[in-house]
């Protein structure tokens, strides 16, 4: 069958379960020393394009990240979970990367692999951006599948499924297209022991950043400030309807 | 220390309570994912992973940091919401061990050439330890299949009982070793069962005690000896098949705890096994049992470890929630002295984490330790930890 390459973008970020704190200076988080794993929106859109393989209508998937030396170990956990090689598009230590410099990258890898589709997880969980996906399909000028719950390929297209406000709408692509993976899209699966180990052996290339035209120095977003949220305040419990609508009114929440 | 004894007292009290009368702060334990974790991170990979030997016990491999993960993952989705139910019922599920076999998890040392990764024994403390977290039952399945089972049949076995048995081991069979009777359990050599040589096959005659596994496995390893009048010199290990005529595995025994995992009589009337199936060589058993065991003490090590560790997970949020008399627990003194015994669990076995109280406990460890100063030793390892969680 005609080769098929789908390229996955992923992102290390903070492990959802841990307790974030606030970096003293208030314009950071605490990153040292703290565990970090691959984004989950990521990991489904990772699980989807190895399914899509799995079922042959896909012939290879190229994991990508843009990120410092650490992020290495991220791409290890996708080639774990069944994706044929990886490219770290490497930043130097301490720099920062948002959105439009990802999706610059991404962009320019696509050029460089021509696949039929880029799958990204639709945001991140440590910026909440969701905005890599909509401006490297911008970037590229080429269709975009965002809040994927359902994707089937087709000759020459894709069919996408978006979960929007209104519920679902169900869109036909060509190809190539960007998409975003949702929360139910799949269920990522376990990287296995025997393919844990596999993976040391899959191709790793490295590329440095500036290379794929991310430009040097900040990203384009910045972070002024960050605020833990203030601590609870103690509830109150009322005796009848009349007294909650009375006190509702009372703090002009009604 | 009296109030060693009361620490140690509070922290069991806690534990029970949070078994039996599940606080509704803490429902979310029956449910996944379970997210009792500190902010602190488990280790940074070593990402040098050329299998070099690495000085500190703590650093991992790449690869061994993904296990870790995914061990994790796996027992806080797929054990978690069982666990409760398994106890209850003393019955383990059915998809936790297929989800083991599948993960390549009961087989982590075996050659690929059977199915195995050919991962380090290292690994399969990991995996034990992680699992032991959340439910020490499963744990030792992964234990004993891996230090015992396939221990035993990649030391001792022929190749042919090695092609014959090791994918089995590998994909879906659980082993069970055979060797404690009603009468010899430490004394283990002075055991009856008997196996007398007819030909090309021998007959065993004989009942196995406290046998882990036995109502589930599909591949029993039976010590029995074949020359009494040798002593223990005349013990041989039996490689049966489960469904092997007048093999009988009896009623499991009502257990205090690790009571997912089965522990029965197995009988032994006038089993059949041929000479093939002698693992080893004969007389030799009750070296190969001591040998199996050391190495098998280990994983039971990695075992208790990890259930501490879960048991402490579990019991600092608890004691941070719990206010009484306008405090939170944590604050009193008892909750202090409470965290002084984990820490000295945590110590106590080789496999520390890389928490910053490790480094005041050794402070506080060296020398005695008498009222004032340990007030505030104590005070300050409290206060981190109730950073951290």
């Amino acid at each position: 069958m005609a080769a098929l390459r789908v390229l996955v973008g992923v992102k290390r970020v903070i492990d959802f379960a841990v307790k974030v704190r606030v970096a003293p200076g208030g314009a950071a988080v605490q990153t040292q020393g703290v565990k970090h794993s691959l984004n989950p929106f990521c990991e489904i859109a990772l699980e989807e394009a190895v399914r899509l393989r799995e079922a042959g209508a896909a012939t290879e998937v190229v994991v990508a990240t843009l990120g410092t030396k650490a992020s290495q170990e991220t791409l290890r956990t996708a080639l774990a979970m069944g994706a044929d090689r990886a490219v770290l598009a490497e930043l130097a230590e301490g720099a920062a990367a948002g959105p439009r410099e990802v999706a610059v990258a991404l962009a320019a890898l696509a050029r460089r692999l021509q696949p039929q589709l880029v799958l990204l997880g639709k945001q991140a969980i440590d910026d909440d951006c969701n905005q890599t996906g909509q401006i490297l399909a911008a970037i590229l000028d080429w269709p975009q599948g965002t809040f994927a719950s359902r994707v089937s390929l087709e000759p020459g297209a894709v069919q996408v499924q978006r979960e929007v406000d209104g519920g679902l709408e169900t869109l036909r692509l060509r190809l190539p297209a960007v998409l975003t993976a949702d929360l139910r899209l799949n269920e990522p699966r376990y990287a296995t022991l025997p393919n844990i180990m596999k993976a040391k052996k899959k191709p790793l290339e490295v590329v440095p950043a500036a290379d794929l035209g991310v430009p040097a120095g900040p990203p384009r977003l910045r972070l002024l400030q960050l605020q833990e949220p203030p601590p609870r305040a103690g509830g109150e419990k009322v005796e009848s309807v009349e007294s909650l609508l009375g006190k509702l009114r009372h703090a002009g929440r009604i | 220390m009296a109030a060693a004894a009361v620490a140690g007292a509070r922290l069991r009290g806690c534990a029970k309570q949070l078994r039996r009368h599940m606080p509704a702060h803490l429902a979310p334990w029956r449910v996944s994912p379970c997210v009792f974790r500190s902010s602190k991170s488990e280790l940074k990979p070593n990402v040098a992973s050329d299998g070099l030997v690495y000085a500190p016990l703590q650093t991992f491999t790449e690869e061994e940091a993904m296990l870790k993960d995914m061990v994790t993952k796996f027992a806080q989705e797929r054990v978690a919401p069982f666990v409760q139910k398994m106890d209850e019922n003393a019955k383990m599920e059915e998809s936790i061990v297929q989800g083991l076999f599948e993960q390549g998890l009961m087989s982590i040392e075996l050659g690929e050439e059977y199915g195995g990764t050919g991962a380090s024994f290292f690994s399969i403390i990991l995996a034990v330890e992680e699992l032991a977290k959340v439910d020490p039952a499963v744990a030792l399945v992964c234990e004993l299949q891996n230090t015992l089972t396939n221990k035993l049949f990649t030391t001792y076995g022929t190749e042919e009982q090695k092609r014959t048995y090791l994918p089995r081991v590998s994909k879906d069979t659980l082993g069970s070793f055979c060797l404690s009777e009603a009468g010899s359990g430490s004394d283990a050599f002075s055991l009856k069962t008997r196996a007398e040589k007819k030909g090309d096959y021998y007959i065993i005659n004989g009942s196995k005690m406290w046998i882990s596994l036995a109502e589930d496995a599909g591949v029993f390893f039976v010590m029995a000896n074949t020359n009494p009048s040798s002593g223990y010199r005349g013990i041989t290990c039996f490689v049966v098949d489960r469904n092997t005529e007048g093999l009988h595995v009896g009623k499991k025994e009502d257990k205090l705890g690790i009571r997912a995992c089965s522990t029965c009589p197995v009988t032994f009337d006038n089993v059949k096994v041929p000479e093939s199936n002698i693992l080893g060589q004969v007389g030799q058993g009750y070296k190969y049992a001591i040998g199996m065991l050391n190495t098998g003490r280990i994983g039971i090590a990695a075992q208790m470890l990890g259930l501490a560790q879960g048991c402490f997970d579990r019991t600092i949020p608890y004691t941070k929630e719990r206010v009484q008399f306008g405090k939170s627990v944590f604050d009193f003194q008892v909750a202090t002295l409470t965290t002084s015994k984990c820490i000295e669990w945590m110590g106590g076995v080789g496999f520390t984490k890389n928490y910053p109280i490790e480094k005041y406990y050794r402070d506080c460890k060296i020398g005695t330790i008498y009222e004032g100063t340990s007030n505030i030793q104590l005070s300050t390892i409290a206060k981190f930890l109730a950073q951290e969680y």
